[in-house]
């Protein structure tokens, strides 16, 4: 099966009032490339779910800036204005998790789990709503589980097969979104033939992968 | 020397051989620098690093901290994912966390994520830092720039967590939190009594073993 795409095979993937799980911590380990081709074709009424939105004109801050985003569910919007605004506004939903619960939340929802009991938030704004429960005397709060309809991912390094190699913190939430969507893609800056990557350095299994795409070269 | 620089100082003694500690952003990540050098600790950065250093010559892709500023890895530091740092922050494997405030109370409660119609930049991984980081250090100036109180008996800002500060240090004193109550531990040089419990909204214990506050190195 070949998953290696050209990059105008890729727009089509995307419809409007999609949601999408978006890799990256203040745009380190986004894949630009994915994100600058949905601002050119204005993809509409989107959900992003991921760490931050980063600044107005990087990571997935382009995409808000141009009003194609109706709702994030990130853990931190401090460093882009757009996004305060839009919130205060009432242009955009934001939903505010803690971002170790993100990363479970996603996990829960790719690794066939119900959802997770965890400390985080109990006695905070962010308990409400939810089921508490208490065991062995702590209360936790079940928070239930993320999946998306595409996760878009930025790797280093894949192969053909789709084994994904990351770069230091660029790796964050990209390997948990590959399990909790139902399409996966992934931006990646080098592509070698199956069989380069040694099989203990895999950091994202290739049958995680539907798509690959190739960076283009920076100008 | 500065109200940060103080506090900073005197946080650095409150990290031992061997710790696995996580600093927040701003005022925390001057503590390193205030370390004896015969103290080693592995700092820990919630964009997946153990083993944290500061940068040394060209920026590297991806090597960045949790502000998103270039940074170096030590020998021996290790890379993950976002659920791996989760898991080592709630699962009790970080010795301290340092964090800025915004608001203390006397039940160890703290607020720093958001003010209401005004600031909302989200809670970022401080909640989980607290709520599962083995001590929490809160490093902050005593009052806000208008002079009010960050010492209170209950905060009125949202709570980043509950219950979860023990040790809450300023540019003019430090205090313990135990059962409920602010016990003031350590004055700054210069500082006294009565300028303390001026700028400080809650009653607090003075500890029989009060003394001039330390400062590193």
């Amino acid at each position: 099966m070949n998953k290696l795409m050209d990059w105008d095979e890729v727009g089509p993937l995307f419809r409007d009032g999609m949601s999408i799980m978006v890799g990256g911590f203040f745009a380190v380990g986004t894949p630009g490339g994915i994100v600058s081709l949905l601002a050119e074709q204005g993809t509409r009424e989107l959900t992003l779910i991921g760490n931050d939105t980063a600044s107005p004109t990087t990571g997935v801050g382009p995409l808000i800036s141009s009003g194609q985003v109706s709702k994030v569910i990130v853990s931190h919007i401090g460093t882009n204005p757009v996004t305060g605004r839009k919130m205060m506004d009432g242009e955009m939903e934001v939903e505010l998790v803690p971002q170790g619960t993100l990363a479970e939340r996603i996990r829960c929802g790719g690794s066939g789990l119900g959802g997770v009991l965890t400390p985080t938030g109990v006695g905070t704004v962010v308990e409400e709503g939810k089921t508490k429960l208490a065991v062995g005397g702590r209360e936790y709060l079940l928070e239930l589980p993320l999946r998306a309809d595409v996760a878009i991912l930025k790797a280093r390094k894949a192969d053909r097969a789709g084994n994904l190699v990351y770069e230091r913190a660029a790796r964050n939430f990209n390997p948990v979104m590959a399990f909790a969507a139902d399409l996966v893609i992934a931006e990646v800056d080098e592509l070698v033939d199956t069989g380069c990557i040694d099989p203990d350095e895999v950091m994202t299994p290739a049958a995680l992968v539907d798509r690959i795409v190739v960076s283009r070269k920076e100008a | 020397m500065d109200a940060k620089e103080r506090i900073a100082r005197r946080v650095a003694k409150e990290l031992k051989e061997g710790y696995v500690v996580n600093l927040g952003i701003g005022l925390p990540t001057l503590v390193p620098r205030f370390l004896p050098k015969d103290v080693h600790i592995t700092l820990q950065s919630e964009n997946g690093f153990l083993g944290m250093g500061a940068l040394e010559g060209e920026p590297r892709p991806g090597e960045v901290n949790a502000g998103g500023q270039p940074c170096g890895l030590v020998p021996g530091a290790a890379v993950f994912d976002s659920v791996t740092s989760f898991a080592l922050i709630r699962g009790g494997h970080v010795d301290v966390t340092v964090l800025g405030g915004l608001q203390v109370d006397e039940d160890g409660n703290l607020a720093n994520w958001m003010v209401p119609g005004k600031m909302i930049p989200g809670m970022g991984g401080a909640m989980d830092l607290l709520a599962g980081a083995k001590k929490v250090i809160v490093a902050m100036e005593h009052c806000t720039k208008t002079g009010e109180p960050r010492l209170l008996e209950r905060c009125d800002l949202p709570l980043t967590a509950k219950g979860r500060v023990s040790l809450v240090v300023t540019e003019l004193a430090v205090f313990g939190i135990s059962h409920g109550e602010f016990v003031l531990r350590e004055l700054a040089p210069g500082v006294d009594l009565d300028t303390v419990r001026q700028k400080t909204g809650a009653r607090f214990l003075v500890s029989d073993s009060l003394c001039e506050m330390a400062a590193a190195l």
